[in-house]
């Protein structure tokens, strides 16, 4: 841990920074679940149609992004092999002690949710896959069951909307407590705020769109295939609606501060413009905003007049900016709440480390992981549709083309 | 009418008992796998022992009074801590905090290595070029350490049960069970706890426990040659202590993050945050 340079009086604890990168990071992640989690329910229970082709993807990147969510606290905590004290010896008026419960809970949730629906896809490419050693690893993965009649897809639906409709609320429940953890800190006036669980929940969202959008148009190109105007469309509306009322919220937040201006706004006002400023005003708020919320406007108020090329570039682009909104709004809240003394007289001058446990290429690794996982996945099940998307050249034969149960069948196509 | 059942139907009435009941046996037998030590709560764990060592765990409350006035800025309180304590350099369990006001209103606070090689010199660090040559108004200390409040928002943030009171009120971290994950040093308003780099978990004043459970005094207490700290059981009205906040008009810090701290100031200036 380093001690900082500091100026003027910091208390003489407070010449490190607990937490670091790795606390940054760990909602970026959980927030780009809930974003792609909520995109996938779009279509699944809300029956929002134009987002079919990245429903099933979108509940792949959440179910891959949660599977390395613990990872940055892991690499955080001093003691990681008493991780598991969360949940022997929870403390009940811990926020933090819900964690291990709200997490497991969460991924039992989408693990049953996806396995539901690819079971029928890896029944038939257990049946149709061209290499015997394929063939044990899908009989492992559809957990050796194998009836894929009708009546036993019938009930795979039913436990899916099921399980979709409480995945919902997990899913803020997830990130919403992430945004209670800061904002119940009372001895932190910069975190202190009932609005921080919202502010959270809707830049998680704003992430996870960001991110699906992101993956799905240049994948798209990479395998030149056809990217789906409508899908593009449905994507940049969602990520601009819920932008907008985020950052509505996080404006808000800030105003407040400055308009009740409490003993704490004057080291508050320091901190937003000077330690503060590029990542926040010019990273989060103008280009991570404005720019956006222009750019993707034009698409969603022109809709088609808008060129399909011209679309899926502001797609892109806007999901690259939208993602550094939102890694500025964690960075903003997670460092800019460490950079200033609890004496309110002072300040941290706070680098990020490049190498070490909590630096940043350990990071960066970190938030590679998921990617490596949705590549494994996309070489034993399709991402992007049902079966008949796999490559034919890995099979046996073309499996059938399934009839779609009455009323379900946008779970399995 | 009912559809009729072949004789391998379960109704969910039946599965979801035999679910209960294979989990909660499960549950059970699983829990008796798990360390017993784990399900024990720190404070019946650290109560217990105090007890057996002593008879003082009973009825006493601890306190502690800060008088500033009297503190002449040795730094002999924090030297002492950090050698009774094994306290890591860079980090303070008690500090003392210099405030020195300027004609001009600009208000100076320094803690040198949290003042413990006194403040022989004039305050220079955070003084700005302007005031170098102006004579000081007035000035004062204000030593400080862990408020070990009765409502303190390190114990309830704790993740794990690792914070915990002892029947005394005195805060305590139990370092085998802390997870490090630095929530409570986050929490706590007065920047007193600190993630210790050499057993990387949370560390922070107790108010020298080892110590005062053995009936002496806490370091900083015992080593203060200006009697600015006092400690003592605040349950007794026959102690010094009690005299002591029967006798003055005392603050506490931040008040109005409602921790009703147990260690209480004599002097609090408005400028002391």
């Amino acid at each position: 841990m380093h001690h900082y340079i500091t100026e003027g009086y910091v208390l003489p604890n407070q010449a490190h920074i607990y937490w670091t990168t790795m606390i940054v990071l760990y909602p970026y992640i959980t927030g780009i679940v809930a974003g792609a989690f909520i995109i996938s329910s779009m279509h699944h229970v809300f029956d929002k149609d134009e987002l079919k082709p990245v429903s099933r993807f979108a509940m792949v990147m959440a179910f891959a992004f949660l599977l390395f969510a613990t990872l940055p606290l892991l690499n955080h905590l001093g003691h990681p092999e008493r991780a598991l004290n969360i949940m022997f010896t929870p403390n009940l008026t811990s926020a933090m002690a819900g964690f291990g419960f709200i997490y497991s809970t969460y991924l039992f949730i989408l693990a049953v949710e996806i396995w539901l629906v690819y079971r029928t896809d890896i029944v038939h490419l257990y049946e149709h896959t061209k290499w015997p050693a394929m063939k044990a690893v899908y009989y492992v993965l559809a957990l050796g069951v194998l009836d894929i009649s009708k009546e036993a897809e019938e009930v795979d639906h039913k436990v899916m909307v099921v399980l979709a409709s409480i995945g919902i609320p997990a899913a803020c429940g997830l990130h919403g407590y992430v945004g209670f953890i800061f904002g119940a800190i009372k001895a932190n006036p910069w975190w202190a705020s009932p609005l921080m669980p919202v502010i959270f929940l809707l830049s998680a969202i704003v992430s996870g769109v960001a991110m699906v959008m992101i993956c799905y148009i240049v994948i798209q190109w990479l395998n030149g295939r056809e990217v789906d105007g409508e899908c593009t469309h449905a994507l940049i509306e969602t990520a601009w609606y819920f932008l907008i009322i985020d950052v509505a919220l996080e404006l808000l937040e800030l105003i407040n501060h400055a308009y009740m201006a409490n003993e704490d706004w004057t080291i508050l006002k320091t901190l937003v413009t000077t330690k503060l400023f590029v990542s926040m005003f010019i990273i989060q708020i103008l280009l991570g905003s404005v720019v956006p919320f222009f750019a993707m406007g034009a698409v969603v108020v022109f809709k088609k007049r808008i060129p399909a090329a011209a679309r899926n570039l502001i797609g892109v682009l806007c999901g690259v900016l939208l993602l550094a909104q939102v890694g500025a709004m964690r960075w903003n809240v997670v460092m800019g709440g460490q950079m200033f003394s609890k004496s309110l007289r002072g300040f941290l001058n706070f680098e990020i480390d490049i190498g070490g446990r909590e630096g940043l290429i350990a990071g960066i690794v970190i938030f590679a992981l998921p990617f490596v996982v949705i590549f494994v996945f996309s070489r034993l099940l399709p991402l992007w549709g049902s079966v008949e998307t796999f490559p034919k050249e890995w099979m046996k034969e073309k499996p059938p083309v399934r009839q779609p149960l009455k009323g379900w069948s946008k779970f399995t196509s | 009418m009912t559809t009729p059942r072949s004789p391998d139907d379960v109704s969910r009435r039946e599965f979801l008992g035999t679910v209960a009941k294979t989990g909660g046996q499960s549950f059970l037998f699983g829990s008796l796998f798990v360390n017993t030590a784990l399900l024990r709560l720190p404070q019946d764990v650290a109560t217990a022992k105090a007890k057996q060592e002593t008879e003082i765990g009973k009825g006493v409350i601890y306190g502690f009074v800060v008088d500033t006035t009297k503190c002449i800025g040795c730094g002999s309180c924090a030297r002492a801590c950090r050698a009774e304590n094994n306290v890591p350099d860079g980090y303070n369990r008690t500090w003392i905090e210099q405030y020195t006001f300027y004609p001009n209103g600009e208000v100076v606070v320094n803690s040198p290595v949290g003042g413990e090689a006194g403040f022989a010199e004039p305050p220079t660090r955070n003084m700005p070029a302007e005031l170098e040559k102006v004579q000081p108004v007035r000035g004062f200390f204000v030593p400080k350490l862990c408020n070990h409040c009765i409502d303190t928002p390190c114990i309830q943030v704790c993740p794990v049960g690792a914070s915990f009171k002892t029947d005394e009120g005195v805060v305590l971290v139990d370092k085998e069970r802390c997870v490090g994950c630095g929530y409570c040093v986050q929490a706590c308003p007065f920047g007193s706890r600190y993630l210790n780099p050499d057993t990387n978990v949370a560390d922070k004043c107790t108010w020298c426990y080892h110590r005062v459970t053995k009936g002496l005094l806490p370091a900083c207490v015992q080593s203060c040659p200006a009697e600015a700290r006092i400690f003592g059981n605040v349950s007794d009205p026959a102690s010094k202590i009690s005299h002591i906040l029967a006798t003055n008009r005392v603050q506490v810090l931040k008040s109005y993050l409602g921790t009703r701290p147990r260690t209480r100031y004599i002097g609090l200036d408005s400028e002391v945050i």
